[in-house]
């Protein structure tokens, strides 16, 4: 085995930080930075804390029926924006990287990895998350099957194996365990739950109820 | 009479809000004026700081500081230690890099992006050492500490004076708890002596000790909220640097500050399974009973700790044998420190142990399953006490006959099913059953019901719904007007969430508060089954633990695995068909939860059979698998419809419930189970796991598909 090291120098970090840069002045988004004397547009190349200024975009969204107006920097994930800057907490980050599901929200009735899409991707569109499947006080039925069979253990990858549960039912992807195995595998529950939440679904499915 | 409510399949009291969104992890907290951390992690895996250049960063939008070794406020409990005492990673002591990913600053912005951003900006310089990672080539470095003393019963070797023997090497990899939730705290000082947190862990208690060491606090300054927790593993066992660096990070800035790691942190931060390497060696007479057991390991640690298991533990009174000798030895690798991780020590040894003895079965010509019956350990050989309850042989036969054994074709490859191999093999587990010290209070309302409440923790089993259970049965209240409260350090003392003892000993201290209320009631004149008439609200505190029961029976749970494997004749792929699992687990509370204990234990094993392997890059010291896309634990479709029994027999002497643990007999064993049917279906014997294809089709050291029986005279 080879045990010495590769001596190498670890670059600086310089070169994102000026690609960035440069991405304010070319961007065609930043219209707001196009309407901004040039005195002002010369200090955001040279000064972050400026250039932050210009960095929100208007958005507007409908999130569990309700329309919202944004303003949000292009960089913020539907995720982080549901998490963090709506309190919308129910909808879990696992991973960040589209590798486990637990972020999953619908969006126009699609299951979606919502950390994997930038909000402001998402102009115009209805977000359904966790919050937003009941009816008021009454559960879904997803949701019930998933206390009745015990579709969980911590919780956490719950709001996304629902979330996707519905939309796998919606889809037509219910038919079999077999079925529901495959078309819930982008759902990562690491308590491993799968049994359960296989047998909700089938539950859900059997019991003709619409979801 | 009203129905025993222990026993029953009562749905999660939690079940709704972890179902709606509700349920709030530690992350899902938003504190006025709350800020957002980064960690800037070195990319160097030993060596020194040369220098910090924050200026960039500190210019970028929204960033309020950079803390790190240079600028973070001193901790008074770092002082205490001995001078080259390994008591752990001090975090911004000094410049020291231990370990590849160790946090070296933490930049705190008013916003996520801006934090993640910023920590790109800050400039590192440092000085690079030599690192060691592997284990192979460090093992001249190998040591013993006072914790891991040889243990000699009988004659040492006596393995190799036996007419048939087994002497064979066993090899786990590096493994990754990998909770679905990731690690992280918020972190805030109220006062600049108050301290509060919101954390992931499976004891708010132990994190508020360990805070008042470190910062030489009274325990009322420090507050540790907790009360849902996604999943721990044993990874939330302890506090990490990373959660003591966003701490001094807040301390600095004084506004609450909120770390969440990423995955890829969550290999180099918060402890992984350590791999191991064993010999095991078993000498039997020609009718099969064992005459010696030799048990070595080695496994990985980190500089500063030494991290140790009981790797070797189970060979010591797993069967009756009266020659016994164990040896453990650690390896320290720049590596972060291992922790507790599902089945700690027992998993790896079991694997071992439970392979070992499937293939003396086969050198012998005779059934695994009667060979373990035939050394079954009635009494328990290394302390030489009876067990408190042991019901192994029955969970054997109901196991066997469910799995359907008899099926099975003791010589490799002779079962074949559309096209596939066919093999079943089956293995035991066993862990200790626990009772540590708890103290719950009950308090009666006026309206009739009960609240109970304990600073226990939760990390997914349903501890607050088996207490309601149990409080149920002693009170008769009904147990949907019964609260169980957990999760907060100013509740009544409760111990960790781990080694399976939660509803032992938190059980207990349910079970002696209830009826210490009852009492109190009595003298009152208050009386069930409504216990309404009470002027305002009657409460008693209980404080419950082990007598001496513990030192005249030996107690352990056990467990029984089962499988049904497919091996692809071509490509060595392996799919498990079917799994029984049977536990012997003292009285089931509930059946629903346990179940998915059980079943949830069953999903960690199929991981460690066939998936899971956290691989470093030796000349980097760098995972490079650190993401759920690369280090494969088990989804939906990698699982089989799994079928769970319980023995259910109370255990006399554990605890007034009869309860022993489960959390950890779910999966010790289990990767011993595939590897055993992996070899009947293939005759190909794989001793390093994960059994992935290309070990299946190797032929390095086993001949495929060759059948091994011969008899070692
Ligand atoms: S957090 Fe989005 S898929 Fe994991
Ligand atoms: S319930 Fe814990 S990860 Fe699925």
């Amino acid at each position: 085995m080879p045990q010495e090291n590769d001596q190498q120098n670890y670059p600086q970090k310089k070169e994102k930080h000026e690609a960035r840069r440069d991405f304010l002045k070319q961007s065609s988004a930043m219209m707001a930075l196009a309407l901004t004397p040039p005195l002002v547009m010369k200090a955001a190349q040279h000064d972050e804390a400026i250039a932050g200024i210009f960095e929100k975009m208007p958005l507007s969204l409908e999130i569990n029926g309700k329309k919202v107006q944004l303003s949000v920097e292009p960089r913020v994930t539907l995720l982080d924006l549901l998490r963090e800057q709506l309190q919308l907490t129910g909808t879990k980050k696992g991973c960040d990287h589209g590798q486990c599901g637990a972020c999953t929200v619908h969006v126009n009735g699609q299951r979606i990895n919502s950390c994997l899409t930038l909000a402001v991707m998402q102009e115009g569109k209805k977000i359904t998350t966790i919050e937003g499947i009941a009816n008021g006080d009454q559960l879904h039925p997803v949701q019930e099957a998933f206390i009745k069979h015990d579709g969980f253990q911590c919780g956490y990858c719950t709001p996304g194996q629902i979330m996707s549960a519905v939309a796998c039912i919606r889809e037509g992807h219910a038919g079999s365990p077999t079925e529901i195995r495959e078309f819930m595998s982008g759902n990562i529950c690491r308590c491993g739950a799968y049994d359960n939440i296989v047998n909700a679904i089938m539950d859900v499915k059997q019991g003709g109820t619409a979801v | 009479m009203k129905k025993q409510q222990t026993g029953q399949s009562m749905d999660r009291v939690d079940g709704r809000l972890k179902v709606t969104g509700g349920a709030k992890y530690f992350a899902d907290h938003h504190l006025p004026d709350m800020l957002y951390a980064a960690l800037v992690c070195s990319p160097i895996t030993s060596g020194t700081i040369s220098s910090i250049n924050a200026t960039k960063a500190l210019k970028a939008p929204g960033v309020q500081d950079v803390v790190s070794h240079l600028n973070a406020p001193p901790v008074p409990g770092y002082k205490n230690a001995e001078a080259g005492a390994k008591d752990g990673l001090k975090i911004f002591k000094d410049n020291r890099i231990y370990s590849n990913g160790q946090p070296v600053a933490v930049v705190v912005a008013n916003t996520l992006e801006r934090a993640v951003y910023a920590a790109s900006l800050v400039e590192v310089q440092y000085n690079q050492e030599t690192h060691h990672t592997d284990m192979n080539a460090s093992m001249n470095k190998a040591f013993q500490n006072n914790r891991m003393k040889d243990y000699l019963r009988g004659e040492a070797d006596a393995w190799k004076k036996a007419p048939v023997t087994v002497d064979a090497t066993y090899t786990i990899p590096l493994e990754v708890h990998n909770p679905m939730e990731l690690g992280g705290i918020i972190a805030h000082w109220d006062t600049p002596d108050t301290l509060v947190l919101y954390a992931k862990t499976q004891g708010v208690k132990n994190v508020q000790d360990t805070m008042k060491k470190l910062f030489q606090l009274p325990e009322q300054n420090i507050t540790v909220h907790s009360e849902f927790v996604g999943g721990g593993f044993g990874m939330a066992l302890r506090v990490w640097p990373m959660e003591v660096a966003t701490i001094l990070a807040a301390k600095k800035i004084r506004k609450p500050v909120k770390l969440m790691l990423t995955r890829e942190q969550m290999f180099t931060l918060v402890g992984y399974r350590p791999n191991a390497t064993q010999q095991l060696s078993l000498g039997a007479t020609a009718d099969g009973k064992l005459t010696g057991i030799t048990h070595e390991a080695v496994a990985i640690t980190s500089p500063y700790e030494d991290f140790t298991e009981g790797i070797v533990a189970m060979s010591k009174f797993m069967y009756a044998c009266t020659n016994v000798n164990t040896r453990y030895q650690l390896v320290p690798l720049n590596m972060s420190t291992p922790v507790w991780m599902r089945g700690p020590g027992e998993a790896t040894g079991a694997f071992a142990l439970e392979s070992a003895i499937d293939e003396l079965a086969d050198k012998l010509h005779m059934d695994p399953l009667q060979l373990r019956v035939l050394n079954h350990a009635d009494t328990d050989p290394e302390r030489n006490l009876p067990f408190s309850s042991k019901y192994l042989k029955e969970a054997y036969l109901l196991g066997a006959e469910k799995i359907g054994w008899a099926n099975r074709n003791a010589v490799p490859r002779s079962l074949q099913e559309n096209g596939m191999l066919v093999g079943y093999g089956m293995s035991s587990g066993t862990f200790g059953a626990y009772r540590g010290k708890a103290t719950v209070s009950a308090t009666l309302k006026s309206d009739g019901s009960l609240v109970l409440q304990s600073a226990a923790s939760d990390i997914g089993p349903g501890t607050a719904t088996a207490m309601v259970q149990i409080a149920a049965d002693v009170t008769g209240i009904q147990a949907s007007k019964i609260k169980f409260m957990l999760g907060e350090s100013r509740y009544p003392f409760a111990p960790q969430q781990g080694g399976s003892s939660t509803v032992s000993t938190v059980g207990s201290a349910v079970t002696d508060a209830c009826q210490a209320l009852l009492q109190k009631l009595a003298s009152l004149g208050i009386s069930g089954p409504d216990f309404k008439g009470a002027e305002q609200e009657v409460t008693v505190t209980a404080t419950s633990q082990a007598g001496k029961e513990r030192d005249q029976y030996s107690m352990y749970s056990f467990s029984v695995h089962f499988t049904k494997v497919h091996v692809h004749p071509a490509t060595g792929v392996v799919r498990i068909q079917h799994i029984v699992s049977v536990a012997d687990a003292g009285t089931i509370v509930n059946t629903k939860t346990a179940r998915s204990q059980m079943i949830g234990g069953v999903v960690g094993g199929i991981g460690m059979a066939l998936t899971e392997e956290a691989i470093l890059d030796h000349r980097f010291g760098r995972f490079v698998n650190n993401n759920y896309a690369d280090y494969h634990v088990p989804v939906n479709a990698d699982t089989p419809p799994t079928d769970v029994y319980f023995i259910n027999k109370k255990d006399p002497y554990i605890n007034p419930m009869g309860a022993k643990g489960m959390g950890e007999i779910a999966l010790i064993g289990f990767a011993a189970a595939v590897s055993n049917a992996v070899y009947n279906a293939t005759g190909k014997r794989v001793r390093d796991l994960p059994i992935t294809p290309d070990k299946v089709l190797d032929n390095k050291g086993n001949q495929p598909w060759k059948v091994e029986n011969k008899m070692t005279t």
